[in-house]
This record gives C-alpha cells, sequence and structure tokens, in this order.
C-alpha cells in the first residue's frame, strides 16, 4: 500500500508527512506529527473530542480523510498557549473547573474558540450551540459552558489569540 | 483489509470509476465513509473522491435552486437562496458535523440520520446524477433503489422554492438537547390554494429505512382546510402503513405511540 505525501500548517508551522492511504487525520495529527492534543473518541461523529480547525472552522480530525487537507492550516489544542501563556480560554477552564477526567476539554477548546473567532461576544444559547457537538460525561457542562462566557467577557484585558 | 483512495479531478471521471466498481464508496464530507473506515467496515475497499469545486456550487433559477451534492450543511445555512431549508440544515449534527457533512451524502445516511433527506423528500426533490448522460430522477425512485447497490455519483439536487414559505415546516424530535440524533423528523410541504391544502406532501425521517412519505397523512390533508378537524384526522392516521424501526433510540411501539402527538404539534405550531 502506497504512502502519500501529506503538506499542511499546523498550529502556523509547515508539516511534511506521509500518509497511509484512508488514513484519518487525527491519527496523522497524533502519530504522524506527535500533536497528542487531539483525542479519539468514538470515531462516529458523536463525540466531538477530535474537534480541530481547518482553516478556521471546527472539523471532526477522526471522519476527515488526511490527505483531504492538502494545504490547509489546522489548529489544534496544541496550538493555542503562547510560550507559558495560557490562552484566555485554557484560564479559564481552570478558573471554572471545567475539566474533570479532560477527555473533552480539547473539543471544547478548539469548539468554544471557533465560536469566539466568528463572535467575540455570544449569549449563554450560543454556546450552549457551539459546543452541542462535543459530549461531557463528567461536568454536565454547566462549568464549561461558564468558562467560555468567562473567556470572551475577559477579552477585552487581553488580545484574544 | 486497508481501503486504497483514489481522487480525481473530473466529477465524469469520478462517476465512471464509481459505476465500474462494485466494492467502491464516494467521499463526501467523511461522516458516513470515514466513520465506516475506522469501524473497518468490509463492505468497500476503495473510496473515491473528487477535488472538483463546483460539486459544491449552489445554484439558483427562477423558483428552483440547485445544490451540489458537495454543499455543506453550514453552506445551506449560509445561502440567502435556501432560507427555507436552513431549519433544517441546522438540525443536522454539532457545528463540526454541519461543516463537513454533505447534501449528497445525507441521501445515503442510513435510519435514523437522514433528515435532510427528509426534508427533500417533501419538497419533491429531484436528484441529479453524474454520468456519461447525466439525469435527474424524482427523490422518491431514488431512495427505492439507494440499498441496492446502483453506484451512480449524485452531483447535485434540484428542489423548487414554496411560493409561501409557510407552507413548508420541519420538526426534528430528539431526546438529547440542545442536538440529538432523531427519534424521528417530519417535513411538510403543505400550500394552500383557496383556503384548501392542494398538494399535500408529508414525509419522514428515522421512521423507515430511508425516510418515507406519510401516504396516509398527505390524504388525509389534501383538499381540506389545515383546521383543527382536519389535523386531527391527519395524527389518526399519522403511521398508517408505516413500519418504523426499533434502535437505540426508541422502539418500533414508540415510535408509533408519539408520532400521531408530534405531528399534530407541527401542523398546528404559528405560521413561520
Amino acid at each position: 500500500m502506497a504512502k502519500k505525501p501529506l503538506h499542511f500548517r499546523l498550529n502556523g508551522a509547515e508539516k511534511a508527512v506521509f500518509v497511509d492511504e484512508g488514513q484519518n487525520l487525527l491519527d496523522v495529527l497524533r502519530r504522524g506529527v506527535g500533536d497528542l492534543t487531539p483525542k479519539y473518541g468514538c470515531g462516529q461523529g458523536a463525540c466531538g473530542t477530535c474537534t480541530v480547525l481547518v482553516d478556521g472552522e471546527p472539523h471532526l480530525s477522526c471522519l476527515t480523510l488526511a490527505e483531504a487537507v492538502e494545504g490547509r492550516r489546522i489548529t489544534t489544542t496544541g496550538g493555542l498557549a503562547q510560550g507559558n501563556q495560557l490562552h484566555p480560554l485554557q484560564t479559564a477552564f481552570m478558573e471554572n473547573f471545567a475539566a474533570q477526567c479532560g477527555y473533552c476539554t480539547p473539543g471544547m477548546l478548539m469548539a468554544a474558540k471557533a465560536l469566539l473567532d466568528r463572535n467575540p461576544s455570544p449569549t449563554r444559547q450560543e454556546v450552549v450551540e457551539a459546543i452541542s457537538g462535543n459530549i461531557c460525561r463528567c461536568t454536565g457542562y454547566e462549568p464549561i459552558i461558564n468558562a467560555i462566557l468567562e473567556a470572551a467577557k475577559s477579552r477585552g484585558a487581553r488580545q484574544y489569540g | 483489509m486497508p481501503v486504497r483512495v483514489e481522487t480525481y479531478d473530473r466529477i465524469e471521471d469520478a462517476a465512471r470509476a464509481l459505476s465500474a466498481s462494485r466494492s467502491a464508496r464516494f467521499l463526501g464530507g467523511g461522516t458516513l465513509v470515514m466513520r465506516a473506515v475506522n469501524e473497518a467496515d468490509q463492505s468497500f475497499d476503495t473510496i473515491i473522491r473528487v477535488r472538483d469545486a463546483s460539486l459544491r456550487d449552489i445554484r439558483a433559477e427562477g423558483d428552483r435552486v440547485t445544490i451540489g451534492a458537495g454543499a455543506t450543511m453550514s453552506d445551506v445555512i449560509a445561502n440567502r437562496e435556501l432560507a427555507f431549508l436552513a431549519p433544517v440544515a441546522r438540525a443536522v449534527g454539532g457545528p463540526a458535523v454541519r461543516n463537513m457533512a454533505t447534501v449528497g451524502g445525507n441521501l445515503f445516511a442510513a435510519s435514523p440520520y437522514g433528515d435532510f433527506t427528509a426534508a427533500l423528500l417533501a419538497l419533491g426533490a429531484t436528484v441529479n446524477l453524474a454520468g456519461a448522460v447525466s439525469r435527474g430522477v424524482a427523490i422518491e425512485d431514488f431512495l427505492r433503489d439507494r440499498d441496492r447497490g446502483a453506484n451512480a455519483l449524485v452531483q447535485s439536487v434540484t428542489v423548487q422554492r414554496p411560493h409561501d414559505a409557510s407552507a413548508f415546516r420541519f420538526l426534528k424530535v430528539s431526546r438529547v438537547k440542545p442536538k440529538g440524533v432523531s427519534v424521528m423528523s417530519i417535513a411538510a410541504y403543505l400550500p394552500l390554494s383557496g383556503g384548501r391544502v392542494s398538494g399535500a406532501r408529508v414525509a419522514y425521517g428515522a421512521m423507515g429505512p430511508t425516510p418515507v412519505h406519510a401516504v396516509a397523512v398527505e390524504r388525509a390533508l389534501d383538499g381540506q382546510p389545515l383546521d383543527a378537524a382536519a389535523i386531527e384526522r391527519a395524527a389518526a392516521v399519522a403511521t398508517e402503513g408505516l413500519d418504523p424501526p426499533t434502535d437505540a433510540l426508541a422502539s418500533s411501539w414508540y415510535r408509533r405511540q408519539v408520532a400521531g402527538v408530534h405531528l399534530k404539534r407541527l401542523l398546528t405550531a404559528e405560521r413561520r
């Protein structure tokens, strides 16, 4: 089975890898280029923990054929922090206890980032809608919703990244 | 067995490759085919994809709109010509799924998925197949033959825009809020002529192997004013002639019990 070359930008850095035929993007991110932040949950599109941004829009990386992202921009939770400086969403998730087991967190963060990039001051209902494709079995969602709303509010103080 | 991926630049070439193979599936947004790959589905060994961006075009001509099979649910929501279908597209998945799932793919979604197709069925859409000679088939015929393994590439669907936007109604019933898989979806196109329903088209999602017409409901409503008595009669025959599935979300019995209730809610809701 022939490997295929694939080029894309991951969190601003150029990546060139060989991918297997039929390999999904999540697998390439985790095993191909070593970004372990997106997680494999259901493999079916139900849980959302593999959510990454493709050209700024949320996509499920486990259902994305890797070779189809040739030349595109991929953003993962691994690209949120700037050095030691956490992203406002990450800080807000910590301060609001929005992560318990943490397995849904990378998907929640990317769904939230996609929302705030497009809509900097969302309503509570818009936040609920934005994370409606992401399942959390620990928190009951309230701390996550609060964290996203708080990150949106704190955004005025700091440049949102 | 690993899969092979064939990528084509032209729709016609992809259509030819698809029809020549018994073990190939066409990749749209990935929500069906990549899921099958992840689950090691052995029923296909080749993925066919096409890079032609025109597969995603949405074109309005007069009162007809042709939606490329590769248009995503997000594309539908963003398109002004398709405002009547936006509530349907919004009912599909979460934001990430809507950025991926395509109109063409939805036609192939097995129950309980396929809410968008239920709406297309109520609207009397035409499914346009690519090939040596491209041809349009009525969505009823397409769905009837869908699972017989006819490997034709869907290029687009054409729908008539409702003359009166309020004549088209859609409801998705799910247990998980705000978003869950369908217990059922109901789409109704009920144009009024002289105060009476003329040419009722009512379709269900998740009430059969493919989206299906509610024939008895259509018969009960046709020629009637959309009043309490007619709606009551329609609700009474909500599942007549249907064999709703039992799945992880609901039993066939449950679907039969609640279909009339939801149909009544859809038909009595304030016109938008």
